[in-house]
């Protein structure tokens, strides 16, 4: 057996691949669920019921989109220069602090959303710096520094920002109310964030497709050596690169906390910053894709959620599905460029 | 400053170092073995939790310890061979697949593990590894009470890194492990299989990160709960290059890290009131990033690493 990469790809395979990867996923997922001796039929219904199946169920599978699709950017501008930034996690929760921390010195939402963007900007500088001038793998760094982050806010929520009107809960004290982002839908937890996710998606399309910026960043990814060869500063574009973003999912966090908790807490959190990595590769590392991908693995989990209550099987398999399909797609995506030959 | 002295002097520190170096000596050596033969296994984090997992249900349900460790060598041997046909055979992308088979395993491993168990009030425990007394060697002045009053999987981690800086070193099999991580190309018109090479290679160090998750539920602790392995294997992936890629110099490095984690657990217990307990939880991972940027200019890095090989491909 030989692989050898297509010459023509076919336009039904391109499609046709993702969507074969989604229902693997989903198949296996249903073994899973047989395993637990729910039904199966029963158990994908609740899972759409639980996302799809109401107002309710619609605008919280929104809501849970929203840092995801955030979340989802930051890995994809991250992984297409090939700049590995598996920190997305300890980002969100500095952007989030940030929030906290500036809350009463600038008691405005652009304000707090642009401190969040930055603190996580700055976050991802560091290990892409060590990298540039080191040689350190950022794998690692951004890893470990998910870690430090996370300790680091249990540390502020429980000294210099704790709220002393927690009932000794560890959390931070709120930010104004006149910073929060306003409602979308009335009693609902849905927010202004959905908009600005969406928003700056199509922005980061924008710039990937029409600014140099955009060019540099695909070039340095594809092959460095003939980037750098081309005159593409790599160092800088790297830079800017890894302040895009860490600055997203600095600002998935400040969204997170402005929009819906008001605080922050070490639940912020169940891992966005590592779902992003899944949105991302489910999207083909798309800015316009990652809204599907995010809207998609948010259904999973709002859904799942439900189902899992209902029906006794644990939650867990929307973290199982998920994963499951991310692998499969890198498989899929594989087998769309090159073919088995005899 | 005393104090700090007295800590690092006392029998009970050394104890606790090779204990809490025990998992990481297995998963720096499976990780190491991987990156020799040019893989890089981001796996390494979800498969020392599903070992974790799988060691311990096995116990739970047959009370053969040794069982449990082996049903987690062979989880682990499974999650490698899908990550070597994933890299190897496919050359998918080595960060990627890693991360995917960490969040897959870890995630199968928390479904399991509830499928298994519903929730319950105190988790349930099974009876750990007892400590195995050498004879003579446990009664040495210094070392001796600290090494070899340890549980059989410390001195079987010890073991495999012996046997894996002679086997790398010394033999053929080693020799070809090393071509195929620094030349690919080179190993196959030796009419060596690089494909193959490199899967057995990624399956046994899968398989050895597994059995160092295992250590967590049945020595460390007596129980499973999710969360348990809290990055052990990131660290391990730091340590592989603060060892430059030796085993020998990896049980080094596994030793130290666990000595300050050791020693920093009871500066909490002595300092905890002057300072937050997070800033010494923080500490090991800040130290790790630390002996990275030391260690990156002098790392000789297995020259294909993260290379994927195809036949008649540049």
């Amino acid at each position: 057996m030989r692989l050898e990469r297509r010459v023509h790809r076919p336009a039904l395979l391109t499609l046709g691949a993702p969507l074969l990867a989604l229902a693997f996923a989903l198949a296996v997922a249903g073994g899973l669920i047989a395993l637990s001796g729910a039904p199966v039929i029963e158990a994908y219904k609740r899972i759409a019921i639980g996302a799809f199946g109401s107002r309710l169920a619609i605008t919280e599978t929104l809501t849970r989109a929203t840092p995801l699709i955030l979340t989802g950017l930051a890995a994809a501008v991250a992984f297409r220069a090939r700049v590995w930034n598996i920190g997305a996690e300890g980002q969100f929760y500095i952007g989030a602090l940030a929030v906290a921390a500036l809350g009463n010195v600038l008691p405005f939402s652009a304000g707090l959303l642009l401190g969040g963007a930055l603190a996580g900007a700055v976050l991802l500088v560091v290990p892409v710096l060590l990298r540039l001038r080191f040689g350190v793998d950022e794998v690692v760094t951004t890893l470990l520094l998910n870690f430090i982050v996370l300790l680091f806010v249990s540390l502020a929520i429980e000294g210099f920002l704790r709220d002393p009107l927690a009932f000794g809960w560890p959390q931070s004290v709120p930010v104004p109310s006149e910073a929060r982002l306003g409602k979308l839908i009335e009693k609902t937890r849905l927010h202004w964030g959905l908009v600005i996710a969406v928003g700056v998606a199509l922005a980061v399309f924008a710039v990937n497709r029409f600014t140099v910026f955009g060019l540099q960043s695909q070039a340095a990814g594809a092959n460095a050596d003939a980037a750098r060869f081309a005159g593409v500063p790599i160092s800088r574009t790297l830079i800017g690169v890894a302040c895009l973003s860490g600055g997203l999912a600095g600002l998935a966090g400040a969204i997170e906390v402005l929009g819906v908790k008001g605080h922050v807490s070490t639940a912020l959190s169940p891992g966005f910053g590592y779902t992003g990595i899944v949105v991302a590769m489910l999207a083909n590392l798309s800015a316009i894709g990652v809204i599907f991908a995010a809207l998609f693995v948010a259904a999973m989990f709002v859904g799942a959620d439900g189902m899992s209550r209902a029906l006794e099987v644990p939650s867990f398999i929307a973290d199982v599905t998920t994963s499951l399909a991310l692998l499969a797609m890198l498989v899929a995506l594989f087998f769309t460029n090159y073919r088995v030959a005899r | 400053m005393n104090e700090l002295l007295d800590i690092l002097m006392s029998a009970g520190l050394w104890s606790s170092t090779f204990r809490i170096a025990t998992p990481l000596i297995f998963g720096t050596l499976g990780a190491l073995l991987c990156e020799r033969a040019g893989v890089l296994n981001l796996g390494i984090e979800g498969i020392m939790t599903f070992g974790a997992m799988i060691g311990w249900l096995t116990v739970f349900h047959t009370g053969d310890l040794w069982l449990g460790v082996a049903a987690a060598a062979g989880s682990g041997a499974m999650f490698g061979l899908l990550h070597g046909l994933m890299t190897v055979t496919l050359g998918l992308s080595q960060h990627v697949t890693g991360l995917g088979i960490t969040l897959f395993a870890s995630s199968l491993s928390y479904y399991v593990f509830r499928l298994a168990l519903p929730v319950q009030g105190t988790p349930p425990t099974v009876e750990p590894f007892a400590n195995w007394v050498v004879p003579v060697l446990s009664d040495l002045p210094g070392i001796g009470p600290a090494l070899f009053n340890q549980t059989p999987l410390t001195y079987l981690a010890i073991a495999c890194a012996l046997v894996l800086a002679y086997v790398l070193a010394r033999t053929p099999l080693g020799l070809a492990i090393r071509i195929t991580g620094e030349n690919p190309h080179a190993a196959d018109a030796q009419g060596l299989n690089p494909l193959a090479i490199r899967i057995c290679a990624i399956i046994a160090g899968s398989a050895l990160m597994a059995v160092g998750g295992s250590f967590l539920t049945l020595a460390a602790f007596n129980s499973f709960f999710p969360t348990m392995v809290q990055g052990r294997g990131w660290v391990c992936i730091a340590l592989v290059v603060f060892s430059t890629w030796r085993p020998m110099r990896a049980l080094l490095g596994a030793v130290l890290f666990a000595l300050f984690d050791a020693w920093q657990l009871r500066l909490q217990t002595a300092f905890g009131k002057a300072l937050p307990y997070q800033l010494f939880l923080m500490l090991p991972y800040v130290l790790s990033i630390v002996a990275l940027v030391v260690m990156a200019r002098r790392a000789r890095v297995p020259q294909a690493l993260m290379k994927p090989y195809r036949r008649g491909e540049r």
